[in-house]
């Protein structure tokens, strides 16, 4: 029925199959989406967020993927700045990949605050000595580049690249793609930092603060480099997952076993640094501020298998896998060790949102735990449904993988 | 660390061997700032009816309570067992956690008595800073506030109500301030030398112990500039180096060894 907006020489499902996909997930959007409702009209009250709580499952969703959408900057910066050619097959996933985490991450976002009236207040009013201030600079800029990458993917639409002016438009696009591809690498680079400085600076919080190089606490790096680590092979969990559903071939091995390899030389050097910072932490900063490193931790929920998981099982272990080329080789343990990494810098986002406000820093207080409701995982679930339908247009009507012709139909 | 340092400097001593723990404080502190009663039924909002009722004032981590009375222990069983009450209102820090975090200048440590402000029509309800004060001074509102039928009347004319979405915490009552600068230049003297007593916050005068004393830490005329220098007087979490103008005094050593996480001694 809509053959004719596929892309060249491809096939894809019937259009009644695609209908009922598309139906499922939108089932999961539109229970999100009454749950967004809520929220802005009722206020966040109506979430599982308190006076202890205020960043809950929301920011560790929004810092998580916007770590997991940083394969989008680093593949452009290799692929555009350094000229490693054989990443163009997977460029334009990068793109739509970071793209749904970015505008997704903004979408919470624009949950999250009480008054999402006055986001702008950011750029009218902006607190220069503030690391969210930097976030909420780069993170619209970043968003605006991100779109301005993808819009020349739709114009190369089938259909739609028969107008001659579409069709040179998206090709002027591409030709001063590297120039954007230059300010995303510049823009995204400083707010994966200033996430993580965001926790770095917090004087009062004993888990998150750290001192730091110049004006930046050293979870500015660490959250830079950890990004980068995971970014890149989540792309490739996603590929592999829509191989996986669509039944076809879309990127070549080779090209996901590169990618494993940035990845993980990215995260060796992140976990090394990462294991430091801990080391300087606990023996360092804690005892100066009366502090142990046992204090850190409470119950299962707030536990030291957390700390160990990320950093070992899911930080040291992974880094070793993928920077080991007969390893790496091996899909199943390139899957492996990719689902890994995520997990570990998901941990991650998760222990410097909620464990550092969960601390009871006045020593007569005790731990909270925090359970997000219905409402937080719903909205958060919208994001990941949203996703779904920009990833599964994306694949049915536009041009993504070069590659899927030459693999699939010889 | 860099600090802005005040000529005035407004600041309180709490005596915890004399608070009872009775409350007055946290009462007198709701009054004077117009904090909305917690009511559950919202008559104006019909989405509200359909879905859950708003929290009651049972919950205790969705109220608002600029001031908070906490409770102390030595942790060790009767007859040695011991209990000390710690009121805990904003601590206006000298190197606060929350001003830098701000990402949109609504709160700020720059007047003259070194109170930390918060402009609520500036606030776009991130909660960094909350997330930033380890006192939890800092409380958001998570419900449009709302005030039964005649307690409307009760509305402190000085003071604006918060809407719903923004951070708001303890001032000082600012306006307290404000209105005894008005006075003493009304009365040709000098706004900038206020005697002790011309300002009060409402917590400090309803307080039927006197565990509370307020005035300017720097001026040698006012109590409270000895009593911080007692040496019975600590600061929270001292070694934080945040640097509260909020001091609290006790002659029992287990209650300043707790208020200084763990191990009083050289700061940070």
């Amino acid at each position: 029925m809509d053959s004719k907006l596929f892309p060249e020489g491809v096939q894809r499902c019937s259009f009644g199959k695609f209908m009922l996909w598309t139906g499922f997930i939108l089932a999961f959007f539109l229970w999100g989406l009454y749950a967004a409702v809520l929220v802005l009209y009722n206020g966040i009250g109506t979430t599982g967020l308190d006076n202890y709580f205020g960043f809950g499952l929301w920011i560790t969703f929004d810092l998580a993927v916007i770590a997991l959408g940083a394969g989008a900057f680093f593949t452009g910066f290799l692929k555009y700045i350094l000229k490693i050619k054989q990443l163009e097959k997977i460029i334009n996933l990068t793109v739509i990949v970071g793209f749904i985490c970015y505008s997704g991450a903004m979408l919470v976002l624009t949950l999250d605050i009480g008054q999402p009236g006055r986001a702008w207040f950011g750029y009218w009013h902006p607190n220069v000595h503030s690391m969210l201030t930097e976030v909420i600079f780069c993170i619209t800029c970043y968003c605006t580049v991100l779109i301005i990458e993808y819009v020349p993917l739709i114009l190369e639409q089938k259909q739609l690249n028969k107008v001659p002016f579409i069709h040179a438009l998206a090709h002027n696009m591409h030709v001063n793609m590297a120039l954007f591809a230059g300010l995303g690498t510049f823009l995204s680079t400083f707010h994966q930092g200033s996430l993580g400085g965001m926790y770095g600076v917090l004087i009062g919080r004993p888990y998150a603060f750290r001192e730091g190089f110049f004006i930046w606490p050293w979870t500015f790096f660490l959250f830079v480099l950890s990004a980068v680590g995971s970014g890149p092979i989540f792309t490739v969990l996603v590929c592999t997952f829509m191989e996986k559903l669509t039944g076809k071939k879309l990127v070549e091995y080779k090209v996901k076993a590169l990618m494993g390899k940035i990845a993980g030389t990215m995260l060796t050097v992140y976990i090394f640094l990462k294991i430091l910072d801990t080391w300087a932490w606990a023996t360092g900063y804690l005892p100066s501020v009366g502090l142990t490193f046992d204090d850190m931790f409470y119950g299962v929920a707030y536990g030291k298998w957390m700390m160990f998981t990320e950093i070992v099982l899911c930080g040291v272990l992974p880094a070793i896998m993928l920077i080991t080329p007969s390893i790496r080789n091996k899909p199943a343990l390139l899957y492996t060790a990719g689902l890994l990494d995520c997990v570990g810098i998901t941990i991650n986002r998760y222990v410097f949102t909620v464990q550092t406000i969960a601390f009871p820093a006045m020593p007569f207080d005790k731990w909270f735990v925090y359970y997000p409701n219905w409402v937080e995982w719903a909205s958060s679930i919208m994001i990941v449904a949203y996703g779904f339908l920009v990833l599964s247009l994306s694949y049915r009507y536009l041009p993504v993988f070069p590659q899927e012709r030459g693999l699939n139909y010889k | 660390m860099h600090m802005k340092e005040f000529k005035i400097k407004w600041g309180m001593v709490i005596d915890i061997d004399k608070c009872t723990g009775c409350g007055a404080c946290m009462v007198g502190c709701q009054v004077e700032n117009n904090i909305a009663p917690m009511t559950k039924k919202d008559p104006y909002n019909y989405v509200q009816a359909l879905t859950s009722e708003r929290d009651d004032a049972d919950n205790k981590l969705r109220t608002l309570t600029w001031m908070n009375v906490y409770e102390m222990s030595n942790g060790k069983s009767f007859p040695e067992h011991e209990v000390a009450y710690l009121p805990r209102p904003c601590m206006q820090c000298g190197n606060p956690a929350c001003v830098p975090v701000c990402p949109v200048v609504a709160t700020d440590k720059n007047e003259e008595g070194g109170i930390v402000s918060q402009i609520y029509p500036r606030c776009i309800g991130c909660r960094y800073c909350m997330a930033a004060c380890p006192y939890h001074a800092r409380y958001f509102n998570w419900w449009d506030p709302l005030w039964p039928e005649g307690m409307d009347k009760q509305l402190s004319p000085a003071v604006s109500p918060r809407p719903r979405g923004v951070v708001e915490k303890c001032n000082f009552c600012h306006t307290r301030y404000a209105k005894a600068k008005d006075q003493a230049r009304e009365n040709g003297e000098d706004p900038m030398n206020l005697p002790e007593g011309a300002y009060v916050p409402a917590c400090a005068e309803i307080c039927p112990t006197g565990a509370i004393t307020f005035g300017d830490l720097n001026n040698p005329e006012h109590k409270v500039h000895q009593l911080a220098k007692s040496p019975h007087a600590f600061r929270l979490l001292e070694k934080l180096g945040l640097d509260p103008q909020v001091y609290y005094m006790s002659k029992r050593e287990w209650v300043r060894k707790q208020g200084d996480n763990y191990n009083a001694g050289d700061k940070h």
